[in-house]
């Protein structure tokens, strides 16, 4: 072979040996679950929009799309490079939580999001990524001293700041996911279990303070409704208010998908009964329409990509990527636990989208990024593996 | 540029562990999930079908119209209308107390209602009945439904429906018949012999409505409809037509109705009447004075309304004093006396007993009215001229074992209910020695029964209690021969066009032997009461066309005006009509039921009356 003999790099040749080096099955996963997405949107919300029947499907494909595109440049970029901006990234991210406050136009009480023509740009979803990657930079940065306690309570301050500005806009769910990203960063970065455990202390005393004792001496940290969605769950039946209502119309539709759905149907979807059933509860249309069979393939896309997501972790060339991997496969895990589980039951309603599935383009396109940048570390590690082999 | 310090070595025990970890608790979530997802829709998932199919599916009832009432000629006397009415749904209303308790105030400040009254009210039921739809105000005025229609984000679950209701054409006319519409009670709907009953469902609750309810009712239609989660309907999935209730045609006549009702009103304001054929006891008109406009019972009606439709000062409005009030009946009881007496032997139509004025027996003296003295008379006589006298002589000698007077009273109906089709008929009082006796044992009274007391019976008075309708049977049997008739309103039930479904007969209650001699001899002295020189009521039926019988009554109530009576029977002599007035305070007999039933008459056999009636004629 010519390659051989002239050892001049063709910058073409570089260029196509990278697209090559994605993971495929991590690019099938996306492929399938946004295409479940954009047909599941679409046939739940035919009667939505009079006249227009598509309205939601298009627009889901849309940003789809944008997110597609955003997910290929990422994918060609190394990521490493993102540590040198951490700070002006993490300012990006407090700052924009902090434009939704100024600017947000309210969505049923809760103030979420900057409107754009056409788009809604919800900070906290974007803050996602934004502060997996910054903080991943911010541990890398101590790498010599992650095992500090000063290291520790450093990290989590980073990321409980952010938490605590969405918690109040009020945005629990978005909240959340931050929470599980430092967990998870801190989990594979080898913080000692004894400073999880103190924080495991630490987060306790705080709930008994949240839940308890601010109520008692009318203090209201969560809205009421918070409260309500959190503790639903936790006595089905008992309580016939709306959360439990929702609950409820979700198990019907889940459970009246049978074996392989109830097609066109579907009454729960179809009739309205089931609520926000375009967003939040678009796996109990998955689960009403498709039934077992096609919501057990849309978790088996969730866990083919956690599957990817996690072993692109254990490729990574360089510690960063290790992190920045470990922080978006705990956000895609937690996004899809706690969702799946509202929708089934076993979990309390906290307002988080399926990944993917869910409409709305601030998530959808968030996580093709996040996707993106997976498969950047993905590229990088086989690249580097490549150079070192020759 | 970028630094590589953070290279790390190929994968740390530590991490490949704590990646592990996660990989891990994926796994298990996952497993979770879908053991989960088995149950609910592999195992569970014919359950959840059935759920999400009554989630999307009602039945409403579509009410069914009752049937029509139509007088003898095809007059309509109770009709339906349309009303709208505002209801809540409960599942539509808010959950916060405070945002229904400020829907409340909307609705009772539109509606004019009190809004704590109908908080309480729609709470109350609510709670005893979850999935009722509590009415909030009945037959609602168009703007006022157009308003709360257009306005649905101000009044959350508030619902508008359609309704029959009854409507009574003609007012007051018929009122005490007819009784009233409306929603079954819970011990209604156990009652097995009001058929198959439903919550919310309408039968007849008094009068004509309550007799004839399983002929009127019809039977309601129910809609299956998708809806969604809204509760808006969607598409319909089947459709039961309701059926409505048959038209009830009644022997009452409209014209003879109104008349007299018109006569009664033109008296002292408290009386009634009956109008009967003689031959089969339909009855061609019944009614009290005063009367009400039954339409009132179609909407909710105010406790003040109520007050005064019961309220005595007012004349009791809602009783119908044709079956239900006591009146002594004065002279023209005396038809019974002389049957009584002819037929226990104690009289012949030839017999002549002497009227002095007066008669002594026991230290009490029993006056004639108007202190007249009649001499020497037979029967005819003595009824034409109404004698009391003659009756006294009557009443002392049948006061004797077997107590022959009170049997025959008994026998021609009085005293007790006649069994006609209207449900609260009152049986008054046939007083007798027991019944005296055993009061007087119990201090009801203070002195236990005596001659006087059958002196006083034979000319109607002292402590006998009847009523107009009782004495039009009494006469009617006089008059037919033998056959105490059970008077009857109802004549056919027929489908909405007219024809018969099924006959209504109205069988004779029992026959009395009478002798056509006796029968005659009563008859001809009540002809001459209405006809001959002397006869108590000849002046009010001076130039009437048509030849009738009759006898004036003047019944005395001790520190109120006197009672005037009147029954008559026509044509003379093969009478097909009695026709029975009172007019609690009217006077002699001859002075105000007299005229009031040469009226009743006049329209009864459509005689052209244009000249005035005037009252007056002897005392009785």
């Amino acid at each position: 072979m010519h390659a051989a003999v002239t050892p001049v790099k063709d910058f073409r040749d570089e260029a196509r040996v990278r697209i090559l080096r994605i993971d495929p099955l991590m690019l099938l996963a996306t492929i399938g679950l946004i295409a479940a997405s954009v047909y599941t949107v679409g046939t739940a919300t035919q009667d939505d929009v009079p006249g227009d029947p598509n309205y939601f499907a298009y627009r889901q494909a849309a940003y789809a799309g944008v997110g597609f595109v955003l997910m290929l440049l990422i994918t060609r970029f190394d990521y490493s490079r993102l540590r040198e901006w951490k700070l002006g990234i993490y300012a990006f991210t407090i700052a924009s939580i902090l434009l939704v406050y100024a600017l947000g136009f309210s969505a049923r009480g809760s103030r979420r999001a900057i409107e754009f023509p056409f788009f809604n740009f919800q900070a906290s979803e974007l803050g996602k990524l934004l502060l997996i990657v910054a903080l991943s930079a911010f541990a890398v940065d101590r790498i010599r001293r992650l095992k500090d306690r000063e290291t520790t309570s450093r990290l989590v301050l980073l990321a409980v700041i952010p938490a605590m500005l969405v918690i109040a806009q009020p945005d629990l769910g978005s909240g959340l996911v931050y929470l599980a990203v430092l967990l998870a960063i801190l989990f594979v970065a080898g913080t000692p279990w004894t400073h999880f455990a103190a924080l495991g202390g630490l987060t306790a005393a705080a709930i008994v303070i949240v839940l308890v004792a601010a109520p008692a001496v009318g203090v209201e940290v969560l809205k009421p409704y918070q409260q309500d969605r959190l503790t639903a769950f936790l006595h089905p039946g008992e309580n016939q208010g709306r959360e439990a209502y929702q609950v409820n119309q979700s198990l019907t539709a889940i459970g009246s998908g049978g074996k392989t759905g109830r097609g066109d149907e579907a009454t729960q979807t179809r009739l309205d009964f089931l609520p926000e059933h375009h967003t939040d509860f678009v796996f109990s249309v998955v689960g009403e329409e498709f039934g077992f069979v096609g919501a057990a393939l849309v978790l088996s896309l969730f866990a083919l990509l956690i599957w990817r997501a996690l072993r692109t972790l254990t490729m990574a060339k360089n510690f960063y990527g290790v992190l920045v991997a470990a922080g978006i496969t705990a956000m895609l895990m937690f996004q899809v636990f706690v969702n799946v589980g509202m929708t089934i039951g076993i979990m309390p309603i906290t307002g988080i989208p399926l990944p993917l599935v869910s409409y709305g383009g601030s998530s959808v396109i968030t996580t093709l990024m996040a996707i993106g940048l997976l498969q950047s570390i993905h590229a990088q590690a086989r690249e580097t593996a490549a150079v070192k082999r020759l | 540029m970028y630094l590589d310090n953070e290279r790390r070595p190929a994968l740390t025990p530590q991490l490949a562990f704590r990646v592990a970890v996660i990989g891990g608790i994926a796994l298990v979530m996952f497993g979770v999930i879908f053991f989960r997802l088995w149950y609910l829709q592999v195992l569970s998932g014919d359950d959840y079908v059935q759920a999400a199919q009554q989630n999307r599916q009602r039945a409403i009832t579509i009410q069914a119209p009752r049937g029509e009432i139509v007088d003898r000629h095809g007059q309509e006397l109770v009709a339906n209308r349309n009303s709208l009415s505002i209801k809540v749904t409960p599942d539509r209303l808010p959950e916060d107390t405070g945002e229904r308790r400020e829907l409340y105030e909307g609705l009772a400040k539109l509606l004019g209602l009190n809004a704590n009254r109908l908080e309480k009210r729609v709470e109350e039921e609510l709670r005893t009945l979850p999935f009722s739809k509590p009415t909030i105000k009945q037959d609602v005025r168009g703007e006022l439904v157009a308003y709360v229609l257009e306005r649905q984000d101000d009044f959350p679950g508030v619902e508008v429906e359609s309704e029959f209701l009854r409507d009574y054409p003609h007012g007051e006319v018929g009122a005490h018949l007819f009784g009233q519409v409306g929603e079954v009670s819970p011990a209604e709907l156990k009652d097995r012999r009001n058929g198959e009953l439903r919550m919310g469902d309408r039968i007849g609750k008094a009068g004509i409505e309550r007799e004839y309810d399983r002929f009127l009712r019809g039977r309601n239609g129910a809609a299956k409809v998708e809806v969604d989660a809204l509760g808006n309907l969607t598409k319909a999935l089947g459709r039961r037509q309701p059926v409505q209730g048959s038209q009830l045609r009644l022997s009452l006549d409209l014209d003879v109705q109104r008349t007299a009702q018109e006569a009664l009103a033109s008296g002292t304001g408290k009386g009634a009447f009956a109008v009967m054929n003689v031959h089969n006891g339909e009855v061609l008109a019944l009614g009290s004075q005063p009367s009400f406009d039954p339409n009132v019972f179609t909407r909710p009606l105010s406790e003040r309304k109520l007050k005064q439709l019961t309220s005595k000062e007012l004349g009791e409005p809602l009783l119908n004093r044709a079956i239900q009030a006591g009146y002594p009946t004065g002279s023209t009881f005396k038809l019974v006396t002389a049957t009584a007496a002819l037929e226990s032997g104690h009289l012949t139509p030839g017999t002549v007993l002497n009227d002095p004025g007066s008669l002594t027996v026991g230290g009490v003296t029993f006056k004639n009215a108007g202190d007249a003295i009649f001499g020497p008379l037979a029967l005819v006589q003595a009824l034409t001229v109404s004698s009391d006298v003659f009756f006294y002589q009557l009443g002392r000698d049948m006061n004797e074992t077997g107590m022959p007077l009170q049997a025959w009273a008994r026998r021609l109906g009085i005293g007790r209910k006649t069994g006609i089709d209207l449900p609260a008929e009152e049986p008054g009082r046939l007083p007798t020695p027991r019944w005296r006796n055993s009061w007087y044992k119990q201090k009801l009274t203070d002195r236990p029964w005596s001659v006087g007391d059958n002196i006083n019976l034979a000319v109607g008075q002292g402590d006998l209690l009847s009523n107009p309708l009782q004495m039009a049977v009494a006469y009617s049997a006089i008059a037919n021969g033998g056959k105490v008739l059970r008077p009857r309103l109802g004549l056919r039930i027929e489908d909405a066009s007219g024809r018969a479904l099924q006959q209504l007969d109205a069988p004779t209650a029992r026959r009395v032997r009478l002798s056509d001699e006796n029968r005659q001899a009563i008859l001809e002295g009540i002809f001459g009461a209405a006809n001959s020189q002397g006869g108590t009521s000849t002046p009010v039926f001076e130039g009437f066309p048509v030849p009738i019988a009759g006898k004036t009554g003047t019944a005395e109530h001790l520190g109120k005006a006197d009672q005037s009576w009147y029954v008559a029977l026509a044509p003379y002599p093969n009478p097909r009509y009695v026709v029975a007035v009172t007019d609690e305070a009217g006077g002699f007999g001859a002075d105000t039921a007299a005229p009031m039933a040469r009226l009743i008459l006049a329209e009864l056999l459509s005689v052209n009356e244009d000249q005035l009636v005037e009252g007056g004629g002897a005392s009785d």
